[in-house]
């Protein structure tokens, strides 16, 4: 896979109460995971070809990936691929980096989702939705010892473009 | 290719009121908008700045004033040369969500090659991180200043 094809479609910056080491941890592990990204354990296994895993509370792999960029607290990319039938197959694989940077006090985390083709927004519109969910949610549990409870929706307009390309969705 | 614009959102656990005092209130804006004071009486019509360090870095004026639900203004950069572009619009849609509120702030009307959109880009998250921090546990974020990216600007500015 070469990085350098992959471009940023989606980026997402927010500013968080906590050390970068906090930070790398809530990314990476279940027991933090559980709590901001709807009950997903995220399964890591944190050097270059890593299995990256996030696994619904019945068990089942909702998105698994693999460890591209490993420099902890600082950087991670990881490939992210919803599993779901064709999913990878049409729309190439996803990349996910996060990036980790102190900021006086506090930590600037940056979120960019890459893709190594052009992706339409309706399919790009789920993680524009997704991702300041789950991330504000992060930054709630870091600060203030909880995560936030958000009830979204389930993404229609990304589902039903996903669904005309052949693309198994729930 | 869609017009150049910035679009945030966050989730925040406060309510709508709160987070529309959060948003024109100016000793409580200070606190999380890096000592920005925000100046205005918040009626449709009525002017508007952002006041920093007794500078005004930006003005506009109010278009919606719908409390508490939509806030917006027009949004014309005045302290550094290189961002003095036409005046541009912000948003602020506040949606309940549970015990939640939603918050989407929306800077639109940017020229092609604008340098202000990147300024915004940049100064847009740590404010409203900020908030959020101060609205969730009563701190303000100790980040700094250049967090909001001006200080580049500035120093292209002083170079000249």
């Amino acid at each position: 896979m070469k990085i350098e094809q992959f471009k940023p479609a989606i980026v997402y910056t927010i500013y968080i109460a906590a050390t970068p080491e906090k930070v790398w941890e809530a990314l990476t592990t279940a027991e933090f995971s559980r709590k901001y990204f709807s009950g997903f354990a995220i399964e890591a296994d944190l050097k270059i070809g890593g299995a990256f895993i996030a696994r619904a509370p019945d068990g089942s792999v909702h998105i698994s990936g693999e460890v591209i960029e490993c420099d902890p607290p600082r950087r991670l990319t990881i490939t992210w691929n919803v599993n779901w039938p064709a999913l990878v197959e049409k729309l190439g694989p996803t990349l996910v980096t996060y990036e980790i940077e102190p900021a006086g006090e506090a930590v600037k985390l940056t979120m960019l989702q890459s893709h190594d083709r052009d992706i339409s927004d309706d399919i790009l519109s789920g993680g524009r939705a997704g991702w300041p969910a789950i991330l504000s949610s992060l930054k709630s549990l870091l600060e203030t010892g909880n995560a936030l409870a958000i009830k979204m929706q389930p993404p229609e307009r990304m589902l039903a473009a996903l669904k005309e390309m052949g693309i198994g969705t729930p | 290719m869609s017009k150049p614009e910035f679009v945030y959102v966050t989730y925040i656990e406060t309510t709508p009121e709160k987070m529309w005092e959060a948003l024109t209130d100016s000793e409580f804006a200070r606190r999380y908008w890096f000592g920005t004071e925000v100046r205005s009486d918040w009626k449709v019509g009525s002017p508007f700045a952002l006041v920093s360090d007794g500078k005004t870095t930006d003005t506009g004026e109010i278009l919606e004033a719908d409390r508490p639900r939509r806030l917006s203004y027009t949004f014309k950069h005045e302290l550094y040369e290189t961002m003095r572009e036409p005046a541009t619009k912000v948003a602020f849609t506040i949606e309940p969500y549970g015990n939640l509120v939603k918050l989407t702030v929306t800077h639109e009307g940017f020229v092609e090659g604008s340098k202000l959109l990147g300024a915004v880009s940049t100064g847009w998250p740590a404010i409203l991180s900020g908030l959020k921090s101060m609205l969730e546990t009563g701190k303000p974020l100790a980040i700094p200043r250049a967090a909001l990216g001006k200080e580049e600007l500035a120093k292209e500015e002083l170079d000249r």
